[in-house]
């Protein structure tokens, strides 16, 4: 048997190899044996890297030596939802540093959550001849500059998408750098950026990429010049529009309508800044044909949101905001009933009331016509284990349910009670739920029901609930597959955190904030445990300028082969079995 | 004494009345929390209700204080649509415009505009209208209003009612 596998020349094992993309099976190959390890590595041409913390760039250029694209994370999820201090960490640079020494051949970069300079982006831009793609999102720390010298230098670049990034926005000229005889576009995402951009040049930027398939402007577009762009691309499959208001002219309107008919490939829409009801039917000659639309940046009120939804059967993907309300939810289940994922985001979460109609009904609507609906986000004011109960039965086929409950706490509106057995139904009847938030009042009782079924889960976001350490033991214990937890304002302990520390180094990361771990568990788990990073987080100063027994402000565990970071601000300290001598 | 008055001239009301509110508010009597990023001047959280229309319930129910990064929306998210209310003809350019007041003194042959969303506070404000109008307003004390000066800034509040500049918390 040994002798068979040597007798396969190598060129043979890597075709058979290049058949196989998915990360875990090519992870699953190079363990085989060390000729194969040794093949595998030599022909991996994508990486994706959770955690740019869990191994050094050193280490990946030195063990995939051909990989022309790769995918980082930097920061935690929490980092979103400003959880994360400025200057935590996440700088790309070190990796392009490595990468343009390691890989000449590059073509695709993704960055998620990850500090970006001008210099970085300067050096991707004269470091990889053949760079293709280039996708940020929720990054920061780069300024139009950077994207001026991506434009100016990468002759075969197709996609320039930057998704939500925080960017110092010095002027629109940044586009002009794009030479003329550059034609390779086929994708470019500019929805976040602030500044105007030459209108003119956009338009010939446009016409000249024939190949353009994805295009989503910024709000400083304004509606007027939409049709002419859409005449220069009518083999668009995606737009995203950029402010979408003007006063109601009839000469506008109907050309802009007309160039929306032309784009017969168009099956996404999004944008809709400042979106009017008088301009959406300019857009109904899409419907038919919609495969995603997202609408959540647009104040529309539900009747007019029906009047669109309804035309649209072949809907997979809605982002709105809840300005759709229950009853909108009812008619989106009746139109829409091959939709996959839906999202529903507040236009007022911090009000204290609700400004609009939209309870667990709406959800429960959707949930029982919309049978293929497998991926929810859906922020309210009320639930009811009931509810709850319906809609898991309803849709056992969800992988991605995430309710946020808008006021911490809030119980069952129904009964008082905890909203425990609700969530438990959930995990109970969505056998491949992969990832799951929950929100309202919830004891330890829900923790249990959540590690003893969802054994699929890999990523459970918590906040405000559970009673005691247990709640935490019971997610840890029993989650079999968890990779990323991250957990704010609950009351969990040293306990449980210690008690299933190796858990610990099956995970990428647990993330805790104002919970209730004390800085000598920390201390002790980062001794313990040297394959994990343990990092405190504290504003309030060095943790060892308090008792052992303070609990810290937030903790971030996650595992890595490259030991603790050296790049971190002076209110993160790493504990290990150095950070005795460190700290003093 | 310097006045304010309502800009009637502007087609949104909403943004120049000067009711207990953050601009874009919604109409519905929306209590909202004070944002704590937005907060310059953190007094403490304040029902800011539309239909407020004694000092009393301005102190009344004060909302819950307001969680870091509670509920997880995008600060992506919250910077580009800050709880609009549905997009009308007359609230087109409200979000980007200022907040203007007309402003007149009394013996002043003319009147004038401010924005006030240009003032972090009533500090710089009452700072600018002593040099606009080129007089000193006094010192402003809670329980005596402004002392050591002629002048007194004063407001007219969307029920007519001549209102002392500075009772009423910034925001």
């Amino acid at each position: 048997m040994l002798r068979m596998a040597s007798s396969f020349p190598e060129e043979v094992l890597e075709h058979v190899f290049s058949f196989i993309q998915s990360d875990t099976d090519r992870n699953a190959i190079s363990m085989v044996c060390k000729s194969w390890y040794e093949i595998e590595r030599w022909c991996r041409r994508r990486i994706f890297i959770g955690n740019c913390y869990a191994v050094s760039p050193r280490m990946v250029t030195g063990r995939f030596p051909e990989v022309r694209s790769i995918e980082l994370k930097g920061k935690p999820h929490f980092a979103d939802f400003n959880l994360v201090p400025d200057g935590w960490g996440g700088y790309v640079y070190p990796w392009i540093s490595a990468m343009a020494k390691g890989y000449p051949w590059l073509e695709e970069i993704r960055l998620k959550r990850m500090v970006v300079t001008d210099e970085s982006l300067e050096l991707i831009a004269k470091s990889f001849k053949n760079f293709k793609v280039l996708v940020l999102s929720s990054c920061e720390g780069f300024s139009t500059d950077g994207l001026a010298a991506i434009a100016a230098n990468c002759r075969n670049l197709r996609e320039l998408d930057l998704r939500e990034c925080d960017v110092d926005d010095l002027s629109g000229h940044w586009l002009s750098h794009f030479p003329d005889t550059y034609t390779s576009l086929v994708s470019l995402n500019i929805s976040c950026l602030g500044s105007e951009v030459s209108i003119s040049t956009l338009e010939r930027l446009v016409g000249r990429c024939p190949n353009l398939r994805s295009l989503r402007l910024n709000r400083a577009v304004p509606i007027e010049r939409l049709a002419n762009l859409l005449r220069q691309a009518p083999q668009l499959a995606e737009l995203g529009t950029g402010a979408y208001s003007a006063e109601l002219r009839p000469d506008i309107f109907s050309n802009l309508a007309g160039a929306l008919s032309g784009c017969k490939e168009l099956k996404s829409l999004s944008g809709f800044w400042e979106a009017v009801p008088t301009y959406l039917p300019a857009v109904y000659s899409l419907c038919p044909g919609l495969t995603s639309l997202n609408l959540s940046y647009a104040a529309i009120q539900s009747p007019d949101l029906i009047k669109l939804l309804s035309q649209c059967p072949s809907l997979q993907r809605l982002w709105v905001l809840d300005y759709i309300e229950d009853v909108g939810l009812e008619a989106l289940a009746a139109s829409c009933t091959d939709l996959r994922e839906l999202r529903v985001f507040p236009s007022d979460p911090f009000g204290a009331e609700p400004n609009v109609s939209l309870t667990e009904l709406g959800l429960i609507s959707v949930s029982a016509g919309c049978p293929k609906l497998h991926s929810v986000l859906y922020f309210c004011r009320q639930m009811s284990n009931a509810a709850l109960t319906t809609i898991a039965r309803n849709r056992p086929n969800f992988t991605c349910f995430r309710l946020c409950i808008i006021e911490p706490r809030t119980p069952d509106y129904l009964t008082l009670e905890p909203l425990d057995v609700g969530f438990g139904a959930i995990v109970e009847h969505c056998k491949d739920l992969r990832r799951l938030s929950v929100s309202g009042l919830l004891t330890d009782r829900a923790f249990e029901y959540i590690g003893t079924h969802a054994k699929k889960l890999e990523m459970l976001s918590l906040a405000f609930a559970g009673d005691s350490d247990l709640g935490l033991h019971h997610v840890l214990s029993g989650c079999e597959n968890l990779k990323k937890l991250e957990i704010r304002d609950c009351p969990f302990g040293d306990k449980a955190l210690l008690a299933n520390a190796a858990k610990l180094e099956t995970m990428r990361s647990l993330w805790m904030s104002s919970c209730m771990v004390s800085y000598g568990a920390c201390k002790l788990l980062g001794r313990k445990m040297p394959r994990l990073n343990v990092e405190v987080i504290d504003e309030r100063g060095p943790p060892d300028s308090r008792a052992e027994s303070c609990p810290v402000e937030k903790l971030y565990i996650y595992r890595s082969i490259s030991g603790p970071r050296f790049d971190m601000p002076d209110f993160v300290w790493t504990m290990d079995e150095d950070s005795a001598l460190r700290l003093s | 004494m310097a006045m304010f008055e309502k800009d009637d001239l502007n087609l949104n009301l909403e943004a120049t009345e000067l009711t207990l509110g953050l601009p874009g508010c919604t109409a519905r009597g929306n209590k909202r929390a004070l944002p704590n990023d937005t907060q310059e001047n953190p007094k403490s959280a304040i029902n800011a209700s539309e239909s407020t229309k004694k000092y009393d319930e301005e102190t009344a129910p004060p909302t819950k204080a307001q969680v870091v990064g509670w509920p997880p929306v995008r600060s992506f998210r919250k910077n580009c649509f800050q709880a609009k209310k549905p997009a009308s003809a007359a609230d087109q350019g409200d979000q980007a415009s200022g907040i203007y007041v007309k402003v007149s003194m009394d013996g002043a042959p003319y009147l004038r505009k401010m924005d006030l969303k240009v003032y972090k506070g009533y500090a710089e404000l009452l700072k600018a209208l002593e040099d606009m109008f080129k007089v000193k307003v006094g010192e402003f004390c809670e329980r005596q209003g402004y002392s050591g000066s002629e002048f007194v800034p004063t407001y007219e509040d969307k029920d007519g009612d001549w209102m002392l500049v500075g009772d009423v918390p910034w925001e």
